[in-house]
């Protein structure tokens, strides 16, 4: 005969229970990390490169690529900061065991930002937390206005999103009040920076954003990301 | 395309809970799968019939049970599907959301034989 044993487990919690090795490890070396996720081609290694440009003199940055292609390492190599690629054989997303895996090939204690760019996706990252402390999620004008209401878990999980390559607004029908209502419904007060990672549009207000976060990691009082 | 490292844990979690409990067999996995989960059900059972094999789940059933994707109007309780276009409430025309169901992907009970 048999029987029915109940388990109520939810099968995920491998991947949650990595990201918070990966979390206490950060925070062990005082490290701040960035899970930066997009669709193909909003951005992601564009911003990450300005972003690195800006602040390299500053901030001791390393960034860590889960994209598929090795151009990306290798454009984000040329700007001279450590990067470490993940050879994610072509999967759809990170998880929080290839980074913990990624992270003995990294200098935490000469790190205090750790750019981490996740494979271009919209869908299977947000259901992969990372262990990182904060979720930046990039979206991008020729996308169009209505991803928010296209992929809720994304959007609602966000810490910041950028909203890149506003310089095309003068050529595209987007309506960015609409996107935005979209991002508010699900993700109030969500930190919101329009960007051009071509002009250099909007990036200040980003790298502040950037500064204050890296700011609060040094001093270990807050950190209110969902990561 | 991310379902193997899923399907391998799924295969523990239930050879745990199937050793625990002095079984000799499982028969029968019951599943919760919900639409936001990015799991696609067709593709665990593929994993699942190659990693089961010769275990004692081998051959078991894989009953998954799927929950739509599901908002709660924070205004008024109201919950609906999102239409993909707008996250306004149909009830009360309020314009906060949250996420209220579909994300779960959850092993709910296994059938056994001793």
């Amino acid at each position: 005969m048999s029987k029915t044993i109940p388990v109520v487990k939810d099968i995920m919690d491998a991947n949650a229970q990595l990201a918070a090795q990966v979390r206490a490890k950060l925070d062990e070396a005082g490290v701040l990390a960035l899970n930066l996720m997009a669709s193909p081609g909003a951005g992601k290694t564009s911003v990450i490169i300005r972003t690195i440009e800006a602040l390299k003199d500053e901030i001791r940055l390393a960034a860590i690529d889960g994209d598929v292609a090795a151009i990306d390492v290798e454009r984000i190599a040329e700007t001279g900061i450590p990067v470490t690629q993940i050879n994610t054989g072509g999967s759809c997303h990170l998880d929080a065991n290839m980074l913990w895996s990624a992270l003995p090939s990294v200098d935490l204690e000469s790190t205090e930002l750790l750019l981490v760019e996740n494979v271009g996706n919209l869908i299977c990252p947000a259901s992969f937390p990372l262990g990182t402390h904060y979720s930046v999620v990039i979206a991008s004008v020729p996308e169009g206005d209505d991803k928010p209401y296209k992929y809720p878990t994304m959007f609602k999980g966000a810490d910041v999103l950028l909203l890149n390559k506003v310089d095309m607004l003068a050529y595209e029908p987007f309506d960015v009040e609409y996107f935005r209502r979209g991002v508010e419904a699900l993700n109030p007060g969500v930190a919101f920076f329009p960007i051009s990672c071509r002009t250099g549009e909007g990036f200040d207000a980003w790298l502040d954003w950037v500064r204050a976060a890296v700011g609060r990691a040094v001093r270990d009082d807050d950190r209110r990301g969902r990561g | 395309m991310h379902e193997l490292g899923i399907t391998q844990n799924l295969l523990e979690l239930a050879l745990k809970h199937a050793e625990q409990a002095g079984a000799k067999r499982i028969v029968r996995l019951n599943l919760i799968v919900g639409e936001f989960s990015s799991v696609v059900d067709d593709s665990v059972q593929f994993y699942w019939d190659f990693l089961s094999r010769g275990t004692i789940a081998e051959g078991a059933e894989l009953h998954f049970e799927r929950v739509p994707g599901e908002l709660e109007c924070l205004l008024c309780g109201h919950r609906f599907r999102p239409n993909g276009e707008d996250y306004i409430c149909p009830h009360c025309a309020g314009t906060r959301v949250v996420v209220a169901g579909g994300e779960e992907f959850r092993l709910e009970s296994i059938e056994v034989e001793d």
